[in-house]
């Protein structure tokens, strides 16, 4: 049994594990502590002050950082803590471009519900702030410092979360801010454009960069054919903004808040992240019967791609060539699509509606372009699309299910559960088996491998193959983890433990990425991934193979099967190698075969 | 050994070196060789002197005649008067009038007590005044515990600012389990008017290794690095050759007087941020990191460099370490009052008769620290106010100069002792200015990590810049206050926790001036 500790919160007797903090401890209590800086998902920064608390016989202390001792008698509000945290929060809100009717955080900003929750005043004290330039040239994520507050939370996300090393601050005290390594901006840095920082940003200060302008801009041009896709993670990320149970799975709502801002065709990534597993399964029965080069690794997620192309282009040969969902989708939609539906594909505006700013970026890699066209044109985030949601005052919660317009929108369970860690292994797993041993996987629900755990291990008994070891990893520190033993035992020995590995660039997978609503923690992570695995539960067909449009598509399109030299024209790509410090492609890592 | 009739010493020093001081002990060298002196008059190479004058001193022993600012030009005369006629040319005299009034008080010095005397780039003339023997005691004939005990017992608190007591500092290190313990040297000198830890570096760094190396012994530390201010040149480059003599001579390096224990000193140089002193931020920047300060606990001494248990102790702190251990507790108890025993070096600067530096005993009188020991204020012109603490410090009127210097007295004037910097002001200083130029000085060196400070600092400045601009108003007036008030007790490290004393003592103090400058 852990060493417990008593004290007392406001007057009130807790008892809780010694080393707890006291923002931690008072959380469990019914009197939460004012906090801005402070998110439970990440190591105190404790940059802001706010959360000051007094102690007894002690100064104040700060209670994101201090923990709790025994006997610790500890008083959350007085007189002073009023008066020190709304000068304090005043002093922040002299130095923030304070625009909330406008900004993209508008009723989701930490700072602003603060401010008004501790009855502050903006004219106290004037405003300080020097403008400064906006870094939007990045394809994925705009950065404002003009909002920044300097929390730190963005910067703890990118290093000590992500690892990815693109943030950081600079300069010192007034002038001290956070930027990109030389100050160079988004765009020119090693950030993959996870978005991660974008999530937990309490002011809207790091954003996705907003194409919805664009979007309208195709959609209310009568000559153009607008087709959307929307990710997997999407259809459980909706519920919660519009008043209903957070997780919930909503893609008949979905559809119909689609057609209704005014799509010409809705069709579904969930279809093309059944095809994804034909080739990425076929793929990997390949490479086992060939002897390699494996393990294989995941390419579904980009910002998980930038990465590897970034700081692992050592292991490009081991990720697998197949395009992602949306990618497959983008190029199929101006290829196999405009030959059934008969639409000239230079009239087509393809639209995905990802959970991800990352997709942006991979949107304009000029490789992906197989359709002889840019093979997905505009990339939205789950945010932009609420946006546009509300823009339409479509009434999301009671609007009638629709289904997707038909061509590429059946979907398996195998397909849904894309959207959350481990769930494209689990998908795999289900038709792999098929290919290796020509019988149905049994039982489909591979729990092994669900769950919020950073790096999760299943070896798997596979007829014919003996045991077979896979590994998932959400979060690109995580990634981190097993490709730094990846690479040692290739190194070492030539060879893995692991056959097949899933990357996910963001913890909990799509469901957490960098695109879903702000704010959204592991918690809620966790709760939309349940909603994908409830929806696998409840659907008639949960394995990719036994999609039908899917094998319409083999029958009629690509005839010659996965991973055939069609379908590695249209379905694969390849890889990279990228500058650790601006992200430029340097050379290419892997060919297009 | 030759005997020589006089000794000449020449202080080097960062302003010696600037004002030519090589090319002045050559000529001085060539000049007494044409007379056929050389081996009459011996000349030394020293530290500071003990007193500032301009550009390049000297003392001439046995008389003990100081001169100033002189130059390669006047060796000629020197030699003739002084060296041959034994007539001190008196126009390069040091401030004459106060010949014999100054205190310099030799006899009570622990810390300077070589300083200005030996060559302190030779190892043999710190072991020729004693050095090193309390570090072969320690080796010898006590155990880590005894020497923490000792330190303990002779109630020596930390001199960087805080005052804590060193050997229950230690004690709390020595009992841990870890691969490795280190022992820092806070020599990141960065308190506006502060200067001391250079002058003691320079003039007698082997008593700062001595100290250290009884440090790490105490606690069980096999590496120590001193974290050094990178504007310290001579500093670094005099410990750099004392810490390869004593490598060379086995006080220092592996198996230090034959024994098991061994050390291992580097040195790092700092890259100029004030933050930087602040023991934890001094850590992260060791650590090839931003110089910001990290939350204790964990302290230093459970987690400090590369997460291994670290004592992070003051130069001057260190420094006494020695004298503690060769002479007792007790001996150290002579000096200053109980809860504050030992000396205390001070640099005295502004308007002052003899600005530079003094050790004294620990509750001197701050006016007996300025009348007796800096010779009062500069002719003609009188005293108004002291800023005492650095920047960090307080701004004290004519009526509390009778305060004792020490931890406990200073307490009682919301006054801390800080780093032992005295601004003496004249009657003419505008003390708003001062504010001013304090505020400012806060704004710049914040290092931007905890909003109460990056903005506060900030917002301090914008309200003092108005108020010296006579645009002001009261409420701005209760605004300083209330802001640095709000900041000292929320903000994250010494440095935003710090304005309210010069804010605060310059209002309580001074208000009348302030007054006067608001837009009426």
């Amino acid at each position: 049994m852990a060493n417990m500790v008593k004290a007392w919160i406001d007057g009130v007797q807790i008892e809780v594990e010694a080393g707890t903090t006291i923002i931690d401890a008072a959380s469990k209590t019914c009197h939460a502590i004012p906090k801005l800086c402070y998110h439970p998902d990440l190591p105190a920064t404790a940059n802001c002050g706010v959360c000051v608390v007094e102690i007894e016989n002690s100064p104040m202390k700060r209670a994101c950082c201090t923990p709790v001792t025994d006997g610790m008698k500890i008083t959350t509000n007085s007189l002073n803590l009023r008066k020190y945290r709304k000068t304090l929060v005043e002093l922040v809100l002299s130095n923030h471009e304070v625009v909330c009717p406008t900004c993209e955080a508008n009723n989701k900003c930490n700072l602003q519900s603060l401010a008004n929750n501790l009855h502050c005043d903006m004219h106290n004290i004037p405003n300080m702030q020097t403008k400064r330039a906006v870094d939007d040239a990045s394809p994925s994520i705009v950065r404002d410092m003009n909002k920044c507050i300097a929390c730190g939370r963005c910067v703890t996300v990118c290093n000590d979360v992500q690892q990815v090393y693109a943030l950081t601050f600079s300069g010192r005290g007034f002038k001290s801010i956070v930027t990109t390594p030389f100050d160079k901006g988004m765009n020119d840095s090693p950030c993959v454009n996870c978005g991660q920082c974008t999530v937990y940003c309490p002011t809207g200060a790091l954003r996705e960069k907003n194409d919805i302008d664009r979007v309208w801009d195709a959609l209310l041009d009568p000559t153009k054919h607008v087709v959307v896709q929307e990710a997997p993670s999407i259809r459980v990320a909706l519920a919660e903004e519009f008043g209903m149970e957070p997780g919930l799975a909503t893609p008949g709502k979905m559809y119909a808040a689609l057609k209704a801002i005014g799509f010409d065709s809705v069709m579904d990534t969930n279809f093309s992240a059944d095809l994804t597993i034909m080739e990425e399964g076929t793929e990997l029965v390949n490479r086992v019967g060939a002897g390699g080069p494996l393990p294989l690794i995941t390419s579904c997620s980009p910002g998980w791609v930038k990465f590897m192309e970034t700081y692992y282009p050592h292991l490009a040969a081991n990720v697998s060539t197949a395009k992602s969902p949306m990618s497959m989708f983008g190029t199929l939609a101006k290829t196999y699509y405009a030959e059934t539906k008969n639409i000239d594909p230079a009239t087509i505006v393809s639209v995905a509606i990802m959970p991800c700013t990352a997709k942006k970026f991979e949107a304009q890699r000029p490789e992906l372009s197989d359709s002889g066209y840019q093979d997905t044109d505009l990339v939205l985030t789950t945010r932009e699309f609420i946006r546009m949601i509300k823009e339409c005052c479509v009434d999301f919660k009671n609007v009638p299910d629709i289904q997707a317009d038909p061509g590429m929108s059946f979907y398996t369970g195998a397909g849904t559960i894309f959207g959350a860690t481990g769930g494209v292994m689990e998908a795999a797993l289900r038709s792999a088996w098929f290919l290796i041993t020509k019988t149905e996987l049994e039982n489909v629900e591979i729990t092994a491998v669900r769950g919020m755990e950073g790096v999760k291990e299943v070896t798997i008994e596979i007829p014919g193959l003996g045991p077979v070891k896979f590994a998932v990893a959400h979060g690109l520190g995580n990634a981190r983890k097993i490709m730094d033993k990846v690479s040692q035992q290739l190194a070492d020995t030539g060879k893995c433990e692991y056959t097949f590995i899933e990357i996910m660039a963001c913890n909990g997978g799509c469901v957490g990425g960098g695109g879903q609503p702000f704010g959204s923690d592991i918690a809620r992570r966790a709760r939309r991934g349940l909603g994908l695995y409830e929806e696998d539960r409840n659907l008639p067909k949960r394995r990719s193979h036994e999609n039908p449009e899917v094998t319409k598509l083999y029958a009629e399109y690509i005839t010659e099967g996965p991973c055939s030299p069609k379908s590695h024209k249209l379905l694969h790509t390849n890889y990279f190698e990228r500058s650790v410090y601006s992200g430029a492609a340097v050379k290419e890592a892997t060919h297009k075969h | 050994m030759n005997y020589y009739r006089s000794h000449v010493l020449i202080g080097i020093s960062d302003t010696a070196l600037q004002a030519g001081v090589k090319d002045f002990e050559n000529a001085l060298r060539n000049e007494l060789a044409k007379n056929n002196l050389q081996d009459e008059i011996n000349i030394l190479e020293t530290g500071p002197l003990g007193f500032f004058g301009k550009g390049i001193c000297m003392t001439v022993y046995p008389e003990n005649v100081q001169y100033s600012d002189v130059k390669a030009e006047d060796v000629a005369e020197l030699v003739q008067n002084h060296f041959l006629k034994g007539r001190p040319v008196k126009r390069l005299l040091f401030e004459e009038s106060l010949k014999g009034q100054v205190n310099f008080n030799y006899a009570n010095r622990i810390v300077l007590k070589n300083s200005g005397i030996i060559d302190p780039e030779n190892i043999e003339e710190y072991i020729g005044a004693g050095g090193y023997e309390a570090l072969e005691k320690a080796l010898l004939e006590m155990t880590p515990n005894d020497v923490i005990d000792v330190v303990k017992a002779s109630g020596l608190r930390g001199r960087g600012g805080a005052g804590f007591p060193t050997g229950l500092k230690w004690s709390f290190t020595a009992p841990l389990e870890a691969e490795q313990k280190y022992i820092v040297i806070n020599a990141d000198e960065g308190e506006p008017g502060t200067f001391k830890d250079r002058l003691i570096m320079e003039g007698d760094p082997h008593i700062l290794l001595e100290g250290l190396t009884l440090a790490a012994y105490a606690v069980g530390a096999s590496k120590a690095i001193i974290y050094i201010r990178g504007e310290y040149k001579l500093c670094i480059e005099r410990l750099r050759k004392a810490i390869l003599q004593a490598n060379e001579y086995g006080v220092l390096g592996e198996k230090i007087f034959g024994t098991d224990f061994s050390l291992e000193v580097d040195i790092k140089v700092g890259a100029g941020a004030y933050v930087c002193g602040e023991e934890t931020a001094l850590i992260e920047s060791l650590e090839g990191n931003r110089g910001n300060p990290r939350w204790k606990p964990p302290f230093p001494g459970v987690e400090g460099v590369w997460k291994m248990p670290t004592v992070v102790n003051n130069v001057e702190t260190t420094a006494n370490v020695p004298f503690i251990i060769k002479n007792g507790a007790e001996a150290f108890l002579q000096h200053g009052p109980a809860k504050s025993s030992g000396t205390k070096v001070y640099t005295l600067m502004g308007d002052i008769a003899r600005p530079g530096l003094c050790e004294v005993d620990m509750g001197t009188s701050l006016r007996s620290i300025i009348n007796e020991y800096g010779g009062g204020m500069k002719k003609g012109i009188k005293f108004k106010a002291a800023l005492v603490g650095g920047a960090a410090g307080v701004f004290l009127p004519d009526r509390l100069l009778d305060v004792n210097m020490d931890f406990e007295s200073l307490k009682e004037y919301a006054a801390v002792l800080g780093s032992g910097a005295i601004l003496v002001m004249n009657e003419n200083t505008d003390i708003v200015d001062m504010l001013w130029s304090v505020l400012r000085f806060f704004r710049h060196e914040s290092c931007g990590k905890c909003s109460p400070c990056k903005l506060g600092t900030a917002y301090l400045y914008d309200l003092i810049t108005k108020i010296k601009k006579g645009e002001g108003t009261k409420a701005d007036l209760d605004q300083l206050v209330s802001i640095a008030d709000m900041m000292q007790k929320t903000s994250f490290c010494a440095l935003g926790q710090s304005p309210i004393m010069p804010i605060k003592s310059a209002l309580d103090n001074f208000r009348y001036e302030f007054e006067a400058r608001l837009n009426k």
